[in-house]
């Protein structure tokens, strides 16, 4: 009796290993990306899919930091696509991360957005500096680069003790765009590519930061596959599309500048 | 990304600076818990209202919604754009997201049920007849319930109050929703923990979660030891 519930076990374990043996790869890529990225991935997504109608991608969206340190500690993603290179370099450097696939594919742009009508846009400085302004979005400098090229800002202009006190951190650039648009602050530094976004285009005003306003921040958005996606042919793909032009365009249109 | 230097305990300042905020949140939260949840579960036990189950149920709510529903309702509450939000702005000039205040609101929903139920419970279990010896010698409602139900039944309501006071302690999501994570005012233990998680800032954040466990731990060993004597 024992024997035969032995065989029969056997048998089930048997076919279970053979069924999943047999499955075919499917191309399915797991892609952890900047919170900047939000709108942006969408139609670079729909893009690669276009020309990969077999591939089936998944994203998933948080701080750079964040996703750095989930990914640092196995997380299953196949590519990582952060708001700086250096999270990128550093995954490469500790194994976690394939070092010849390590690319530069855009570059980020800062704005102070407000959705306050009261705020003065006509400059940066009489933005920041009015009594409108009660709270300031940012997000977490610690994780978030553009939180760091915010913070960079605030320091070259020497506001960055006189705002500290109004300053409120999101967790990442998409919770600090939240708490503008919720009018809950009345401006923040979000990406470019949030203002643009059909979701918010249209909504309050911006003003770009120009990049030498916050020099060693370079907004620069490193890729790299991660040791996960090491076998995953379509995942090297999608890094490959990333610096075609088609993507290119893409990233353009959503608020980003070439990687060069 | 390490520390420039840790001091007491092996705590930095800021992460000191975190958990008195949370202590005092907690603290003053519970006195609410105390002022509004006491009143509350007697009426919940005594009335007849047909409105006491739909009550019951929405004090009851937080228990199994995620806090972050909680808190994405009361990030548009309290926004200036809104009723509640621009009321308290035009009051007090303040707003109530990202502030102290916000988040002891937040927090009273949020612990509500941790500390009702308990004080209902208690309450329920206070035998009728001393209720109605003390109405019979001429005592008012009021006073029969401040001077002789609240009293006979403290052990189970001190209870509640360290219940409710060790949830506000452990609270996350509402907070990482209406908060904005600033120093001295909305960034409370559980979110400077994660900020130091987030940037891989491991002795500090093992320190940090390590003396937040001994005291929860500390806490439900209070409610526990309340809750074994009154049997």
């Amino acid at each position: 009796m024992r024997r035969r519930l032995i065989i029969v076990l056997l048998i089930i374990l048997q076919t279970c290993r053979l069924a999943a043996a047999d499955k075919p790869a499917a191309a399915v890529v797991s892609v952890a990306a900047a919170a900047n990225l939000t709108y942006a991935i969408e139609a670079l997504n729909l893009e690669f899919q276009a020309h990969h109608p077999g591939a089936r991608i998944t994203t998933t969206l948080g701080a750079s930091g964040s996703l750095f340190a989930q990914i640092r500690h196995g997380a299953p993603y196949d590519v990582f696509l952060s708001a700086d290179t250096q999270y990128p370099a550093e995954l490469a450097a500790a194994g976690a991360g394939v070092s010849a696939t390590l690319q530069t594919f855009a570059r980020g742009r800062l704005v102070l957005w407000t959705t306050n009508p009261r705020l003065p846009m006509s400059d940066l400085k009489a933005a920041l500096t009015s009594p409108a302004l009660r709270k300031l979005a940012i997000a977490q400098p610690r994780s978030a680069p553009y939180g760091r090229a915010a913070q960079t800002v605030l320091e070259q202009l020497g506001l960055w003790s006189t705002l500290a006190p109004r300053l409120v951190i999101g967790e990442n650039i998409a919770q600090a765009a939240q708490f503008v648009e919720t009018g809950n602050a009345d401006a923040g530094f979000v990406a470019l590519s949030f203002v643009l976004s059909r979701r918010l285009a249209g909504r309050g005003s911006y003003l770009e930061i120009p990049a030498p306003a916050y020099p060693g921040v370079t907004l620069a958005h490193g890729a790299i596959l991660t040791q996960h996606g090491r076998e995953n042919v379509t995942a090297r793909q999608y890094l490959e599309f990333l610096r075609s032009s088609a993507a290119q365009r893409i990233l353009r249109d959503q608020g980003y500048s070439s990687p060069e | 990304m390490p520390e420039a230097h840790a001091t007491f305990l092996g705590l930095s300042p800021a992460l000191w600076q975190s958990l008195w905020l949370t202590l005092r949140l907690a603290a003053i939260t519970t006195l609410v818990l105390g002022i509004v949840g006491l009143p509350l579960a007697h009426w919940l036990n005594s009335t007849r209202s047909k409105l006491a189950a739909a009550l019951e149920t929405v004090v009851a709510l937080p228990v199994v919604l995620p806090p972050t529903v909680i808190g994405f309702y009361l990030l548009v509450a309290f926004s200036p754009q809104h009723g509640p939000g621009r009321w308290w702005q035009a009051v007090t000039g303040q707003s109530l997201a990202f502030s102290f205040t916000g988040l002891v609101i937040a927090s009273v929903f949020y612990s509500l049920p941790f500390a009702v139920q308990p004080f209902q419970a208690a309450l329920r279990a206070v035998p009728r007849d001393l209720l109605d010896a003390g109405a019979t010698l001429g005592a008012s409602p009021r006073r029969v319930f401040w001077r002789l139900h609240v009293p006979l039944a403290w052990r189970g309501i001190a209870a509640g109050l360290t219940l409710g006071f060790a949830h506000t302690l452990g609270e996350f999501g509402v907070v990482l929703m209406i908060g904005g994570a600033i120093p001295g005012v909305t960034k409370v233990a559980s979110i400077a923990l994660y900020d130091e998680v987030q940037a891989l800032a491991y002795p500090q954040a093992h320190a940090f979660a390590a003396t937040l466990l001994v005291l929860a731990f500390a806490l439900l060993l209070v409610v526990t030891i309340l809750q074994r004597r009154r049997t």
